[in-house]
């Protein structure tokens, strides 16, 4: 029997040792907001935090996680750096279809919390492990600057409105 | 800003009696233009009334239901039924914002709900029911919501002036609060359902006048984004049933083949693994949970009969189609007689089979009883699946309860049903609900995927280099013959291969356009897919008219302009666009170019330049896209915006990296390594521009990604001096000299991205 801690609460899981983080997460725990995408540390849908560190859940045997504190999407707004992201998340209106979201936010707050103030080069070398089939790649790089500055970024390309308002 | 201007159109009354049918143009199911605001069908209607089977099952029995969008309960927010599926395109969004303007209600005081499978309450009619497709949603229902909300607005009005002994038109409407000014007094819509639940239908109800519109035509954000970005969003994948165990199945990987005989032996002794269960052509290992049912996949040992295709390859399909093309009798779609005398011009394309690859991978959950099928997933056509899922269990369709879920990308690939028949016939073999998962690669293997093309397109042209003759024939299988056999055309015409091409944007005199069917061999089976025939015809068109731009040495831009002087709004959107990205304003680097490409796709306009650097090596490094578009009246500008620059992105990624190819009679690729899609350090700056106009809502979708190849092949083009018949993108085509390649490694060695 493994103990696992996740998002500041400990779960007892009896479990296989090779069983990756995610499918415990998902079908054992009970918490579905983290995501199945590839299986091979392909797509970044599964990315959690493990220490704050984002690590891909679908190859993470749970045997090699220890005592180190798993962060979900679930409980990842609790962090100074994911509360910014999320908040940016909807200001800019990022999510289309949202599946691969969770892990996107969970790639992005950890990118913030070791570097508050990222370069497009480091978003994109944080990044371009979470893939979004919707392409919403243009906001998640206005999202992530708006996190790290507060100043709020362009939401829309459009002046279509007569009055170009953003709500 | 932007070019023209917003005239709205006077205060409209809709006389509810006398409604107009909308038309379909011959073509029922084709995602035809479908004309006007057009008023509702029998299909889908603002003036259905509680009591309705499917209505009465999803809206727990409110006091005032006035239509199957709108529920007032005595208590609570507003709840309201989403008549298409939300699979990122933001239609739950648009949607409320049309019953919420009408209504007068705001969008933080309104609950969504999925609609229950019905063809007669939620049937799109230009596509003969509950069909999420062809960017045909707002178009379809503009109009039907903003007429369900008002009709709910005038009676919540007409019970609180019954109660008050006024004159209704002296109360107003303000975030679901009925007042009268006059004596002080206000209701809410919550206090007064059960006085309009018991009035009749009003008989006229006045629409707001567009320059009062609150939401519509604004950028509003995302009704579905707050629980997204917690997570906390439910999708088919998510659903949990007490008692229920997960699968994960495999089918033969040879297109058509059956399964022979399996040893389970070792899969039984795996950890957690419940069943192994048998189709014809699958086989499925249930588990205590995802992992084990994986696990003892791999343990599994299958025996597959590969039948009649085990030695199929790609090349031999592209052979075939090629000579369709070339050889094949075509049924005409379009012919204004004898070709006139010029000089001739031809090119031959291809386009690949290409996978969907949604980010949530194909799922379904059902629980069969001897009485009752229950299903959990996120489908495009609810009711198609809720039949079939009746033809397998063979219970009546009234014992089929399906719960449509939110859909982790659908681009097409949920307008089909085969993974919920797969999971109905497995689980009802067993007594509990069973979650069927299928792996990434099962995903990519088993699509439906978008059908391979082979075109021959050519022209004739004048001394100046101008077309007057437009030749175009080509091959490829139909989606619609299998998905809608009696939308077929007469003469066995499927309009969805040669849309975007028997009506060209441009001033070309006459045309021939033949479509030589070649249908796939049994087995592989061709699905819709993200822009449908456009996203295939316009990259052949418009790389074509590329060509001779450059062969009558005439600026792209100037060429399709000189051709589109009797079009005015797709001259609106080339103009726009050309302005915005400065075209021709400065000299650009080397190896560096801007394509063009323009489309009137799904009743709408569009224009997109792509600028690209193309490496030394070959590599494609795209550096900016500037989008114009005029979509008509617009609901959500900001969606506009996210659609046009996902769908541009998702047709620039195949464009660049996606194919699947056939061996041995088996997809070969299987997961995101091998079946390549955009990433965000590959995806440049998307601006996008609008025109603003008052002309009837066009589709959104699918438009953006329509276009971008073409665009990108143009771009190419200009950098490099190459044209690309072919897609995707193949590099080899683009290395500058040999000595670049001796670099390939070094720059490989750079990129790479960092998995923390």
């Amino acid at each position: 029997m493994l103990s696992l801690s996740v998002n500041g609460q400990s779960y007892p899981v009896d479990v296989p040792d090779d069983m990756p983080l995610l499918w415990v997460l998902r079908d054992v725990i009970g918490l579905t907001g983290t995501k199945f995408g590839c299986g091979m540390a392909q797509c970044g849908a599964c990315t959690v935090h493990l220490d704050g560190q984002a690590v891909r859940s679908c190859v993470l045997p749970v045997e090699a996680i220890g005592n180190r504190a798993i962060t979900t999407i679930e409980a990842v707004g609790n962090t100074p750096s994911g509360q910014k992201i999320q908040q940016a998340w909807l200001e800019v209106d990022v999510v289309q279809c949202g599946y691969c979201q969770s892990g996107q936010i969970m790639a992005a707050a950890a990118l913030l919390a070791r570097t508050p103030q990222p370069t497009d080069q480091d978003i994109d070398a944080a990044m371009a492990g979470n893939l979004c089939r919707c392409a919403t790649y243009v906001r998640i790089r206005a999202a992530i600057k708006q996190a790290a500055t507060g100043k709020a970024e362009i939401l829309q390309t459009i002046g279509s409105t007569p009055e170009g308002a953003v709500s | 800003m932007s070019t023209g201007t917003f005239s709205p159109k006077p205060e409209q009354a809709v006389d509810l009696q006398r409604r107009q049918i909308l038309k379909s143009s011959g073509l029922a199911i084709a995602f035809l233009w479908l004309g006007g605001t057009g008023a509702a069908s029998a299909m889908i209607s603002a003036r259905r009334q509680p009591g309705d089977t499917a209505a009465a099952m999803a809206d727990g029995n409110p006091p005032f239901a006035p239509n199957a969008f709108i529920r007032v309960d005595s208590e609570g927010p507003v709840r309201l039924v989403m008549p298409s599926v939300e699979m990122g395109q933001g239609i739950y969004t648009g949607c409320c914002m049309l019953l919420a303007e009408e209504l007068g209600v705001g969008l933080d005081q309104i609950k969504l709900e999925h609609s229950p499978p019905s063809d007669e309450l939620y049937g799109i009619p230009a596509l003969g029911g509950q069909i999420t497709g062809g960017s045909t949603s707002t178009r379809s229902t503009w109009s039907v919501l903003r007429e369900a909300g008002a009709v709910a607005r005038s009676m919540l009005v007409s019970a609180a002036a019954v109660q008050w002994h006024v004159d209704p038109s002296t109360c107003t409407v303000d975030r679901g609060v009925v007042h009268h000014a006059p004596s002080g007094r206000s209701a809410s819509f919550n206090q007064l359902a059960a006085t309009a639940g018991r009035l009749p239908m009003p008989d006229k109800v006045q629409l707001t006048d567009p320059k009062d519109f609150k939401l519509i035509g604004k950028p509003i954000r995302r009704v579905d984004a707050a629980d997204k970005v917690k997570g906390a969003t439910q999708f088919g994948i998510d659903v949990r049933v007490p008692g229920m165990k997960v699968a994960t199945v495999m089918a033969c990987p040879t297109f058509n083949g059956k399964l022979a005989s399996i040893d389970d032996k070792a899969t039984r002794r795996v950890p957690g693994v419940v069943d192994v269960l048998r189709l014809d052509n699958a086989v499925a290992v249930v588990g205590e949970h995802f992992w084990a049912a994986k696990k003892g996949m791999e343990a599994l040992v299958i025996d597959w009969n590969r039948g009649e295709n085990a030695n199929l390859t790609t090349r031999q399909l592209q052979d075939a189609i090629a000579d369709s093309a070339r050889n094949g009798k075509g049924i005409v779609a379009r012919d204004d007689g004898a070709r006139p005398q010029g000089t001739l011009v031809q090119s031959e394309y291809q386009s690949p089979m290409l996978a969907h690859a949604t980010m949530e991978p194909m799922n379904c959950t059902v629980h069969v009883t001897h009485d009752r099928c229950e299903i959990w997933t996120g489908t495009q056509v609810p009711m198609r699946a809720a039949q079939e899922a009746a033809k397998i269990t063979g219970l009546p369709a009234e014992k089929v309860v399906l719960h449509n879920q939110y859909l982790g990308g659908g681009f097409g690939r949920r307008l089909e049903t085969d993974w919920v028949e797969q999971a109905v016939a497995l689980a009802k073999q067993v007594p509990y609900p069973l979650k069927v998962v299928w792996t990434r690669e099962e995903d990519i293997r088993q699509d439906h995927m978008r059908p391979m093309y082979h075109d021959v397109i050519s022209a004739v042209v004048d001394a100046n280099g101008r077309p007057a003759w437009f030749g175009y024939r080509t091959s490829g299988g139909s989606v619609l013959a299998r998905f809608a056999p009696g939308a077929m055309g007469k003469d066995g015409l499927d309009d969805d291969a040669v849309e975007c091409v028997v009506e060209l944007p441009y001033d070309i005199p006459k045309a021939r356009v033949e479509w030589i069917r070649h249908d796939m061999p049994p087995g592989i089976i061709v699905g819709w897919w993200r822009g449908v025939g456009p996203t295939h015809n316009l990259f052949v068109v418009e790389s074509f008219l590329d060509e001779l731009a450059h062969r009558a040495n005439k600026d792209p831009l100037e060429f399709r302009r000189s051709l589109l002087q009797k079009n005015a709004r797709a001259l609106g959107v080339l103009n726009l666009a050309a302005e915005k990205i400065g075209w021709g304003a400065h000299p650009l680097p080397p190896r560096v170019g801007r394509g063009i490409a323009l489309g009137e796709p799904f009743g709408s306009h569009v224009c997109v330049v792509v600028e690209t650097e193309v490496t030394a090596q070959g590599e494609v490094r795209l550096r900016k896209v500037v989008a114009a578009i005029d979509v008509g009246i617009a609901v959500n500008t900001s969606s506009i915006e996210a659609q046009v620059q996902g769908g541009v992105l998702f047709g620039l990624s195949a464009a660049l990296y996606s194919e699947l190819t056939i061996k041995h009679g088996a997809v070969e690729q299987g997961n995101f390594n091998d079946y390549r899609v955009l990433r965000i350090n590959e995806a440049p700056v998307v601006e996008v521009h609008r025109v603003v106009n008052a002309e009837p809502p066009g589709g959104l979708g699918e438009v953006g990604t329509a276009i971008a190849a073409p665009a990108l092949a143009n771009a190419i083009f200009a950098a490099t001096g190459v044209r690309l018949y072919q897609l995707p993108v193949d590099r080899k085509l683009l290395v500058q000299n040999p000595e670049a390649l001796k670099s390939v490694a070094s720059a490989s060695a750079r990129e790479g991205s960092e998995v923390a």
